[in-house]
């Protein structure tokens, strides 16, 4: 994958469908929301501090299964997400904690559910790869690789026949991509004009395969292109860039149908937690983390900008902690599910 | 305050595991992600970072160690000038083993669907019938989805061909001419992508009936089917439901061979989470599809391309519609039951004939709903007769007729006089030559060996 960097501004959705391989970036903009930037520093971190907090919980065997998480990633959803409203939905694969908590969902359900306990989103009974929140237009949390693409085309399909103006977004990585539904998703996305964002997050591996030794083709964006579906690559480490396009993308999508984004990313952690990670190196790893971890990245950016004070970082830091700690707490505290919960929500009484 | 470092589970069956080697000693500061020790496990050899910062105060389990226990103290972190208490050292943590106590599953599951008794809805269904037009089963689908389509905006139909097409069975002929190409939606031929669209759709609260050209072709997409549309409700604890209908024709048409000649009742009625109706007449058609549509659950519908174009006798009335979960007695006997579902009902109604000749008389159930099962309907007449038979077109290896079995020894066994007998496809893939075909499926004649070889004739 070649990852040059673009000095130029990212060119804009109408123009998205001519082939491009340079990731975007942003435009480096002298006056950025302080709010903004804040904000995103402290989901970014909040996500980070979550995902660090549920290895330690599962190291210590309080939680079991499959546990994917979403370190170094952080950019990709927050950014995406600062540009969606109520009307918009949201569903991606296992790797799910961090879109979770961009959504909105409380830090204390998720962790109650990756323990296994009565206070989880789903009552315990989905665990990490399973949860969802109606409220907030979070729509799973699915383990069926490539699976959740599908279904978000179903989502994608549901706002245009209500035409309520809603736009879905499928997040799915690398290795999805290559699943058929994702192509075929992709056909009738552009056939039926669906609202859909396929938000492919590339972190170079799928499992323990590199997607060059995968996925045919030059560029992951490209994979609409047969079905005339605009595609772009985005440096997904920086969030301001990813939040720009995002803010594009959406706008777009919503009146003119789909579009695919490759988010470059990568995964500082295994596959899951049982993964010993002997497909790269460390120093592949140490070096993207040194040069280009997305809320360091942040963090410089906000000094040099004078947007906020050390003190005003480390609030939100120990604020965050707080949070986190709260979540741990709770989610080792609330009870098991009652046993009776073994033949519940089955079907619904009709 | 001294950080205790646990030894760590680093796979979900991991409970003890060889600390092969320290990467710190004592008096070294650690940080958050620094690497301290490499572990074993079951699977392979994990690098072990720290969590928390602060000095190595003391290495507890020396490297080289096995089975060492997941949550033992490997070694503690102190804070600036702090030292380590003796009783840190090798404490070992773990939950003592809980008894758990058996849980059973709800005594009645048919119950749970409806809140009327069962002789209630057999009289509503009965006097439904007093005012009937003659249509055939396609009819009577096509009218069904259209009277839930005007009654429900939500209500929409997608798959190959029901649009332009009227329907490669003509099943949703004069849909697109009445509801329009938003409510009647052609699909490409990409059964896993455009089930999945639907079961996502449903997911939002839109109610789809997904029509597969044949359940053959769904296999493309049984993964969004009990992945995604039988499992999630369970999966959310509640949350979200998934209110769709999966219709087509199953089984074996006619000379079509094996890929396009394979009974699925067995597949989904297997899975919780579904319910799965096969209906012989037109009535059951139009009145269980209806229901199907209206129910908040995934509904596998297995139609039959042989009984597209029988006729039967229909309600007239738009309210009617057929309970889930009920059984029905299409004729009475005394001396032997036979369960049939779909066209086997057919073969059922002609064995019974043929058995009266012969002086037996046999009681034919048209199960109409395979989960969930109707046992009591089952259970009753066993009683009465104390011989069952049960007649199914599909393979009988963990088919619905070794359901019906286990059920009835669990349900019946003091009321049965033989074992039961199953009557079923024979156990190879469908052959295409005429002959062969004939002996691969069910016939007439091999239920009525099955009953007089249960009453000892």
């Amino acid at each position: 994958m070649s990852r040059a960097v673009s000095k130029r501004s990212s060119a804009s959705a109408s123009q998205a469908s001519q082939k491009k391989s340079r990731p975007s970036r942003a435009k480096s903009s002298p006056k950025l929301d302080v709010a903004q930037l804040l904000h995103f520093y402290r989901e970014m971190l909040l996500i980070r501090r979550f995902e660090e907090r549920a290895g330690q919980m599962y190291g210590m065997g309080l939680i079991g299964g499959f546990c994917h998480l979403y370190i170094g990633q952080e950019a990709v959803v927050v950014g995406m997400q600062s540009a969606l409203d109520e009307r918009d939905s949201v569903i991606t694969g296992y790797r799910d904690h961090g879109h979770m908590l961009a959504c909105g969902m409380e830090s204390r359900g998720v962790m109650a559910e990756l323990t296994g306990r009565r206070g989880g989103y789903s009552r315990g009974k989905g665990g990490s790869m399973h949860m969802f929140s109606r409220e907030k237009r979070f729509f799973g949390g699915h383990g069926i690789v490539g699976g959740q693409v599908s279904l978000g085309g179903g989502l994608a399909f549901a706002a245009k026949y209500r035409d309520d103006g809603g736009v879905a977004l499928a997040y799915f990585g690398d290795g999805a991509s290559n699943q058929g539904q994702v192509a075929e998703t992709m056909n009738m996305a552009a056939l039926w004009q669906l609202p859909l964002i396929f938000v492919i997050e590339n972190n170079k591996y799928g499992m323990g395969t590199s997607v060059n030794r995968s996925s045919a083709g030059e560029g992951l964006y490209k994979r609409g292109e047969a079905y005339g579906i605009p595609g772009e690559r985005v440096d997904g480490m920086n969030v301001l860039t990813v939040a720009e396009k995002a803010k594009e993308v959406v706008s777009h999508v919503r009146k003119n149908g789909p579009y695919v984004l490759e988010m470059e990313t990568y995964r500082y952690r295994g596959h899951s937690m049982s993964d010993p990670a002997k497909y790269r190196s460390r120093d592949e790893v140490s070096k993207m983390r040194e040069e280009r971890d997305p809320i360091e990245t942040l963090r410089e950016l906000i000094v040099k900008q004078k947007a906020a004070s050390a003190e005003d970082l480390k609030a939100i830091d120990a604020d965050v902690r707080a949070i986190v700690a709260d979540a741990a707490e709770f989610a080792q505290e609330s009870p098991e599910p009652d046993p009776s919960e073994l033949y519940t929500d089955i079907l619904i009484e009709a | 305050m001294p950080t205790e470092i646990l030894m760590p589970a680093l796979s979900p069956t991991m409970t003890e595991g060889k600390l092969s080697k320290w990467l710190v000693k004592e008096g070294d500061d650690v940080r958050a992600g620094d690497l301290i020790a490499e572990i074993e496990t079951d699977k392979a050899t994990m690098e072990v970072e720290a969590v928390d910062e602060g000095k190595v105060g003391k290495i507890v389990i020396a490297e080289g160690t096995d089975a060492v226990s997941v949550n033992s103290v490997i070694a503690v972190l102190v804070g600036d000038g702090e030292t380590v208490s003796e009783e840190a050292q090798a404490r070992q943590q773990g939950e003592p083993e809980k008894a758990v106590k058996p849980i059973s599953p709800p005594a009645n599951p048919t119950a749970s669907l409806s809140t009327s008794t069962s002789e209630q809805m057999d009289a509503e269904e009965a006097q439904a019938y007093a005012s009937t037009n003659t249509l055939t089963v396609r009819e009577a689908l096509r009218d069904a989805m259209a009277e839930e389509m005007r009654a429900d905006g939500n209500v929409f139909l997608m798959g190959e061909e029901v649009a332009e097409y009227q329907g490669a069975y003509k099943v949703s002929q004069g849909l697109l001419d009445e509801f329009g190409a938003r409510r009647v939606i052609d699909t490409p031929i990409t059964e896993h992508g455009f089930t999945g669209i639907g079961v996502g759709a449903a997911m939002d609260g839109l109610k789809p009936i997904v029509e597969f050209m044949t359940f053959n072709f769904a296999m493309q997409a049984i993964d969004q089917i009990i992945n995604s549309a039988a499992k999630t409700l369970y999966m959310s604890g509640g949350q979200m439901g998934c209110p769709i209908v999966f219709r087509g024709p199953n089984g074996a048409a006619s000379r079509v061979a094996a890929q396009h000649s394979q009974c699925y009742a067995s597949w989904y009625a297997h899975c919780p989470g579904l319910i799965v109706i096969a209906p012989y007449s037109a009535g059951d058609a139009k009145g269980l599809l209806k229901s199907a549509i209206r129910n908040p659950n995934p509904v596998i519908f297995l139609e039959n391309e042989i009984l597209y174009g029988q006729s039967f006798e229909v309600p007239t009335s738009e309210d009617f519609t057929v309970p889930i979960g009920r059984a029905k007695v299409l004729r009475p006997g005394k001396d032997v039951t036979i369960t049939a579902f779909s066209l086997m009902c057919r073969d059922a109604l002609a064995a019974a004939d043929a058995l009266a000749a012969e002086g037996i008389d046999a009681e034919v159930i048209d199960l109409r709903t395979i989960r969930p099962l109707d046992t009591e309907t089952i259970v009753e007449s066993v009683k009465k007769t104390n011989r069952l038979v049960s007649v199914e077109e599909g393979w009988p290896y963990a088919g619905i007729g070794a359901e019906i079995a286990a059920t009835m020894m669990d349900k019946a066994f003091d009321w049965l006089d033989a074992p039961v007998q199953r009557v079923s496809g024979k156990d190879v893939p469908m052959p295409y030559a005429a002959n062969l075909e004939k002996l691969a499926l069910p016939q007439v004649q091999d239920i009525v060996s099955a009953a007089k070889a249960v009453c000892y004739r």
